[in-house]
């Protein structure tokens, strides 16, 4: 890498309009076996394929993205992200990408470790619940918080485990995995300093501890 | 849309019960036109009641094709792009050796001496007309219900040969209830005395029967939504009940007429024989599991169900994606909602058409 100016390595460039998905874009080396969940209407995986050459499978529970996914030519199938998982081989991904739905599934804990049976690798991105606006909207207004990226009312939220950068690293020590990479973005800067109150997203390239690749019952 | 309408003959066809039918002809369509690799092939399969014309306007009836809505320039199967094949299945009435066929040992058309047939007789049969048109490997194989399974047989009995498959509305293999319906509609034909052992050719086919294995039919491709829909208790021609037998409801009339139409293009033998094909198929047989009969395969696939199919459920094409799913082929699949039921392949093709041409463009891209 050249030489650049703090400032500008810092910035993290859009991917398909979200800074996460340039950093997702960034780790998965070309030729990859992908398994992206909760992909959407595929556009990682199209970008991916098209300038990876990855051979990538995508996940949705919503029909209408997942027509649009097929349409475009991204090989969805149609189905809750835990069921899926449960069909799948040990080990036969490169990368297993859950971008900004962990703290939508009903099994945080055992989506992970099914991410880490069928995937060498996960690729887990979530928002930071404990960023400093997050603190700042729940202890003034007294209620559940609603920022840029938590803008639901509690009662519309898909949001149903929210997690911190420490939870997260807590639960990583916890289950031995190991964590190879760590992003942590604000906007479209990345974030060096207490990313736990600073960052707004968090993305986190982990490994299953060796010999445990099939540990999960 | 130009369509060709042409009939194959070939010498034998070895089937699997064991017999060889000696000769055998295929009557079959093809639209837009093959491209000098012959890489743009697609194979439409059609279902049970279906024929070889399955696009553009028929010079010999005026009627379109019945995937008119589905082949053509622009729409899902793109004949701007690709070349489009259709035949007709074995043991069919319309234009391919069936029972109906004369039997050149006796002179007499075949009757119920015709042999029993299977779905993968009739994909034997198609991919000697493939191989006899110079088509190394199909783009695709496509099609809903019976049409399915075909391309399902298709894609482990020839995964060579098939680059993708796209199995619509239907199963791995065939269910107690669809074998009840199916047996249903041969009772019927079989109580029928004009049926006389199948022996009616040159004297009045059993059409009461078929017409009522036809009725039995159109009930399981239909929706209770749909019917309600489409009927729901209205009166046909009157306003009050007849209190008598004749046509009450707009349901009977409907039935009635699609009963006796049905009579004049289906021959009844063909109805027994291609039932039974389809009460047979059952890819898992000898091969243990759902995934191990389809670990052959080589295609991608795009599997497709509806929402209000109850003949078809989605769990049968859900099991069947999972299936390979767990033996990592690439599949895509959609459960689309739609108030048709089974006819739904058929009639309500909007996103069906949409899925189609993207998967087949990118199949394409892939491959070139």
């Amino acid at each position: 890498m050249s030489p650049k100016t703090a400032r500008e390595s810092r910035f993290v460039p859009d991917l398909l309009g979200r800074s996460d998905y340039a950093i997702i874009g960034e780790i998965v080396e070309p030729g990859a076996r992908v398994l992206d969940l909760g992909c959407g209407e595929g556009e990682l995986l199209e970008w991916l394929a098209a300038n990876k050459n990855v051979a990538g499978r995508g996940v949705e529970i919503s029909g209408a993205s997942v027509q649009r996914a097929i349409a475009r030519g991204v090989s969805v199938f149609q189905c809750d992200i835990e069921e899926a998982l449960a069909d799948y081989p040990d080990g036969i991904f490169d990368y297993v990408i859950l971008s900004q739905t962990l703290q939508e599934t009903r099994r945080p804990l055992h989506v992970l470790r099914e991410m880490l049976r069928v995937g060498r690798r996960a690729i887990v991105a979530f928002p930071n619940f404990g960023h400093w606006r997050v603190r700042l909207s729940m202890l003034t207004s007294g209620g559940a918080p609603r920022t840029r990226l938590f803008p639901y009312e509690w009662y519309e939220s898909p949001n149903i485990h929210f997690l911190t950068v420490h939870d997260f690293e807590n639960l990583a020590t916890a289950e031995k995995l190991a964590i190879e990479r760590r992003y942590f973005l604000s906007g479209h800067r990345k974030v060096t300093l207490l990313p736990n109150l600073l960052a707004e997203v968090a993305v986190f390239l982990v490994a299953a501890p060796a010999g445990a690749a099939t540990a999960n019952p | 849309m130009i369509s060709e309408s042409c009939t194959a003959r070939f010498d034998a066809l070895p089937l699997d019960c064991g017999a060889t039918l000696a000769p055998v002809e295929v009557a079959y369509e093809t639209y837009g036109e093959l491209n000098a690799a012959r890489s743009n092939a697609i194979l439409v399969l059609h279902a049970f009641s279906g024929d070889a014309h399955a696009a553009g306007i028929s010079p010999e009836t005026g009627k379109p094709g019945w995937w008119d809505n589905m082949i053509g320039p622009g729409k899902g199967f793109d004949t701007n792009r690709y070349f489009v094949l259709c035949s007709n299945v074995l043991g069919g009435c319309r234009g391919t050796t069936g029972p109906a066929s004369i039997n050149p040992a006796t002179g007499c058309p075949y009757a119920m001496s015709f042999p029993v047939i299977t779905i993968g007789d009739m994909v034997r049969l198609q991919k000697m007309l493939i191989d006899s048109l110079g088509i190394r490997r199909l783009l695709a194989v496509a099609g809903g219900s019976m049409g399915g399974m075909q391309a399902l047989q298709w894609a482990v009995d020839y995964p060579d040969a098939v680059a993708a498959a796209i199995p619509i509305a239907s199963t791995v293999r065939h269910s107690a209830q669809q074998i009840a319906f199916n047996e249903v509609g041969r009772q019927a034909i079989m109580a029928d005395p004009d049926w006389r052992g199948g022996n009616y050719y040159g004297g009045p086919p059993p059409a009461r029967g078929l017409a009522v294995a036809r009725m039995v039919g159109h009930i399981t491709y239909m929706s209770d939504d749909s019917m309600r829909e489409k009927f729901g208790r209205r009166l046909r021609g009157k306003e009050n009940f007849g209190f008598d037998f004749d046509v009450d409801f707009e349901v009977e009339s409907y039935l009635r007429y699609r009963g006796s139409q049905f009579v004049n293009r289906f021959d009844a033998n063909s109805y027994l024989y291609i039932t039974k094909a389809m009460d047979y198929f059952d890819l898992t047989a000898g091969r243990g599991s759902i995934a191990a009969a389809l670990d052959p395969a080589q295609a991608r696939f795009l599997v497709i169900s509806f929402s209000s199919d109850w003949l078809y459920p989605s769990y049968q094409s859900q099991e069947m994606v999972r299936a390979l799913r767990s033996r990592n082929h690439d599949v895509a699949y959609v459960e689309l909602e739609s108030n048709y039921g089974h006819d739904s392949f058929l009639v309500d093709v909007a996103e069906q058409s949409a899925l189609v041409a993207g998967f087949l463009a990118s199949t394409f891209e892939k491959l070139a």
